[in-house]
Parts: C-alpha cells; sequence; structure tokens
C-alpha cells in the first residue's frame, strides 16, 4: 500500500490559523466555541467533511476525501482540540446516523446534518457505563407510537451544545440506538464545568425523565444499538483522534523547536545542547509515527480495507499517547513559561491529557488490538 | 475474486473459520448458538461482507437471522446482489 504524503499546507490550515486558533485561549476560559468559529466552520463545509459520497464514489475520490478529512481534524487539533472535539462527536453521531439510518430518516436529516444547521453527538456513556456499552442502563419502555427513555448520560462531548444525539438505550431487544433532539419533552441538561482541558468540548450530563420518542426515531434495529451503531460512531471517532492529536502535538512541537532556537543559556541557543535535542528528536519523529498511521488508517477506511477498524484504533491508541509525551517535552523546553498561567503550553497540556480517556481509554484500546492481533494467527 | 459470484459461502466460510481460530464451521451451523458471535465480531463480518462483496449493509438488513449462519449470511449477500443488479 502507498502512503500519500500529507503536503504541508492545506485548506484547513488556513482557517484553523486565521480565524480558530487566535481564539483557542478565549473558548479555554468561557468554556465554549464562539457562534463566529461554528458560522466559519459551516462556511468551510466542516460539518460534511467525512460523511460517505454516495454510490458513485470512485476509490480514488474516496481516499482523497478520507486524506482531507483527516487534515481537517489536523488542522483543528493544532488550532484548538476543543473545536476538534466539537467537529469529531458531531461526525461521530452523524456517522452512525448516515449507516444505519431508514431512507425516510436519512432525507429527514442528513441535508441539516451536513449543512451543519444541525450539530450531532453521541451519548453512550452513564455514570456506571464506560467501555462496556453492552450494560447500559438508561432504559427504552416501548409505549404507544414510540419509546419512553428514562435514564442518565454522562460525560456526553456536546452535550450543551448539540441538536440531535445519538443515543443507545436498553431495550429487551438489547442496547438499542435513537435519535434524540435536544428539544425532547423530558429530557434535562445539565453542563459540566472545570474540565481539565478541552474545555471548549462543551461536556454535560443528559437526564431523561419518561422522554418520549416517536418510533421513526429509534435508529437502526432494536439490539444492534453497542455492536453496530455505537462502533460505526467509536471508529470513525477514534481516527478523527488521532489526527487531531497528530495537529496538537505539532503546534506544541513548533512552538518548542521555535524556542529551542531563540532561548540563549550559557551563551548558545539551547537547541544546541544534547539534551534538549533528544527531546525535540523524539518529539520529530512520535509526530512522524503516529501520522503515518493516521495516513495508513485513513487510506484503510476509504478502501473499505478488512484492518481499517483495526489500523483506526492502533492510531488513536498510538497518537493519544504520543500528544502526552510531545506536550510535556515541549512544556519542559520553555521552562517557567511553559507553566505559567494563560500560555499555549498549559493549555496544550491540558488538553492532550483528556486524549487518553476519551474514545476508549488506552488501556481498553490494547486489550481490543492484542485479542484482534491474536486471531489472526492460527496454530494450525 | 472470481469467487464473489461462483462460489460466496466458501469465501464467508473462510472468512469465519479465520475468524474463529481455524474452526470448521458448517453451512447452516448457527455461530452465535455455537458460541462463536460476540459483538467485536458483529462488525467485523459486516466490514467483510461490504468489503469482500462490494455492498452495503443497511439498516434493515440488520436481523440477526442474517448474520446465524455462513449460508443465511450468503442469502443476504446473494439478495442485494440481486437488488443492486436490478
Amino acid at each position: 500500500m502507498t502512503v500519500q504524503t500529507t503536503p504541508d499546507h492545506t485548506r484547513w490550515d488556513s482557517l484553523a490559523q486565521e480565524v480558530i486558533a487566535p481564539l483557542a485561549a478565549q473558548i479555554d476560559q468561557d468554556a465554549r466555541v464562539p457562534q463566529q468559529v461554528i458560522m466559519a466552520l459551516r462556511q468551510a463545509g466542516a460539518f460534511a467533511s467525512g460523511f460517505p459520497g454516495g454510490p458513485a464514489t470512485d476509490q480514488a475520490e474516496a481516499l482523497s476525501a478520507s486524506l482531507d478529512h483527516g487534515q481537517m481534524h489536523q488542522a483543528l487539533g493544532a488550532a484548538s482540540a476543543s473545536v476538534q472535539g466539537v467537529l469529531n462527536v458531531h461526525h461521530m453521531g452523524g456517522s452512525a446516523l448516515a449507516k444505519w439510518s431508514s431512507k425516510a430518516q436519512r432525507s429527514q436529516w442528513m441535508p441539516r446534518v451536513l449543512s451543519g444547521e444541525i450539530c450531532c453527538a453521541i451519548a453512550m456513556t452513564e455514570p456506571e457505563v464506560g467501555s462496556d456499552i453492552s450494560a447500559v442502563q438508561t432504559q427504552a419502555r416501548p409505549v404507544s407510537g414510540g419509546y419512553e427513555l428514562t435514564g442518565q448520560k454522562a460525560w456526553i462531548t456536546c452535550g450543551d451544545f448539540a441538536d440531535l444525539f445519538v443515543l443507545i438505550a436498553k431495550t429487551e431487544a438489547g442496547p438499542t440506538a435513537f435519535l434524540l433532539p435536544k428539544q425532547t419533552k423530558g429530557l434535562r441538561i445539565a453542563p459540566i464545568e472545570g474540565l481539565l482541558g478541552c474545555r471548549g468540548y462543551m461536556m454535560a450530563n443528559l437526564h431523561l425523565e419518561a422522554a418520549y420518542l416517536p418510533e421513526d426515531h429509534l435508529l437502526g434495529r432494536p439490539g444492534f444499538g453497542a455492536s453496530h451503531v455505537a462502533v460505526t460512531g467509536l471508529e470513525a471517532g477514534r481516527l478523527n483522534l488521532a489526527w487531531g492529536c497528530v495537529g496538537l502535538a505539532d503546534a506544541a512541537c513548533t512552538l518548542a523547536l521555535r524556542r529551542a532556537k531563540t532561548r540563549q543559556q550559557f551563551g548558545k541557543p539551547i537547541g544546541d545542547f544534547q539534551l534538549v535535542q533528544q527531546m525535540l528528536a523524539r518529539m520529530a519523529t512520535d509526530i512522524h509515527a503516529a501520522r503515518l498511521m493516521c495516513q495508513s488508517a485513513a487510506t484503510a477506511r476509504a478502501l473499505r480495507q478488512m484492518d481499517a477498524a483495526k489500523q483506526a484504533t492502533m492510531a488513536k491508541y498510538f497518537a493519544s499517547q504520543m500528544v502526552g509525551r510531545v506536550t510535556r517535552d515541549a512544556q519542559q523546553i520553555f521552562g517557567a513559561e511553559g507553566i505559567g498561567p494563560n500560555t499555549p503550553m498549559a493549555l496544550f497540556h491540558r488538553d492532550s491529557r483528556i486524549m487518553e480517556v476519551i474514545e476508549g481509554t488506552t488501556q481498553v484500546l490494547e486489550s481490543m488490538i492484542a485479542r484482534l492481533s491474536l486471531s489472526e494467527v492460527h496454530l494450525s | 475474486m472470481t469467487d464473489t459470484k461462483t462460489n460466496p459461502q466458501g469465501a464467508i466460510a473462510a472468512f469465519m473459520t479465520r475468524s474463529f481460530d481455524g474452526a470448521k464451521i458448517e453451512p447452516d451451523q448457527d455461530i452465535f448458538e455455537a458460541g462463536y458471535g460476540n459483538s467485536m465480531f458483529a462488525m467485523q463480518l459486516v466490514a467483510f461482507v461490504e468489503s469482500h462483496f462490494g455492498l452495503d449493509i443497511e439498516a434493515e438488513d440488520l436481523e440477526i437471522d442474517n448474520f446465524r449462519s455462513i449460508n443465511r449470511v450468503a442469502a443476504l449477500v446473494a439478495r442485494k446482489q440481486a437488488m443492486a443488479a436490478a
């Protein structure tokens, strides 16, 4: 397989660096992505990025679109991890919707999802349920004409912003996916404040108290919510997040390189000291490796290769740890100025810590990758 | 990929055998009753059918009976191929 090299500058970099990056500190402070950023993303077509192009899409078009989608997440990750997160969960919820909706549901929802008029999110986690989605406790009880939902969803990215949630609840058939509009009667949204990082995720808990959803808000079939619908969203989200980590790490590394060339100690730039060079070498190599993994996984996804899900999982597993190593070293190179209040390095560091937790913890992903690898080897 | 037209059962059987650590699966054997199917395999099977046969598995195909055995999956593939050709 040939992996295409990412160009140094893409169409998304201008938007990210000129419109979003100058607002990154404000987004962190306000814990909210401002409307002007949302509008700019809509105008750029960011909310439609990464969605299937339809049956006419050939392999070359699919590959180009997949890499462009990755470059978008990379650019957004470099500018603001919070904004990258908004587009990530939109794509996660939207991908699940696009894949498993009926024709009528697609007609009803997808045009507004693709335009960004509707922002999607995915609601799986509960106070007692994290990685084991099949154990969701939120109940969906069949009632006349639909379902009545009762329970709680926790730590939902964009919970306080999204217009439409793909929500997993328990039915007699097993975990089942539903489309939950934010204006649904019986849904109460409780914003979560004071997150360590990625404060612009606009995270919230969702409280469902006999929330009624009509039959046509069922997504997929009863019992397939965890194994198929949620997994579709998670597979998309893991690769998006890996790209976002590459962008975030690259932004931190770029600042650290400049610092290493300009900060003078003992009569020379600190970049001339071998112990600083060791950190710079680790950072550059780490980022390059993660980017290649993302490009390979994006290629596998575009070409519908069988190992696409495994590659996305490995990319997220590696990139989310890589960004922690890189931001730590970058912060170290900045010395005291890397730990001061309201510095880019401090924000990078706080944001990077979120990446190993969401869309599958490092430990859960290790288990998945190991099981998939074991299944590829046969002794007989 | 001539087997996609001439022997879809063979391709599906080979995929299941690979997935289940070399176990020989009979054409009508219920893989879920036999304890082979799990949540990770469920989406792998969808990915295999889509990738190998060039089909899209959609919401209306999400019936557990469609994925219960080699022959059931082959029947689903045949139905989808016939619909695509129509």
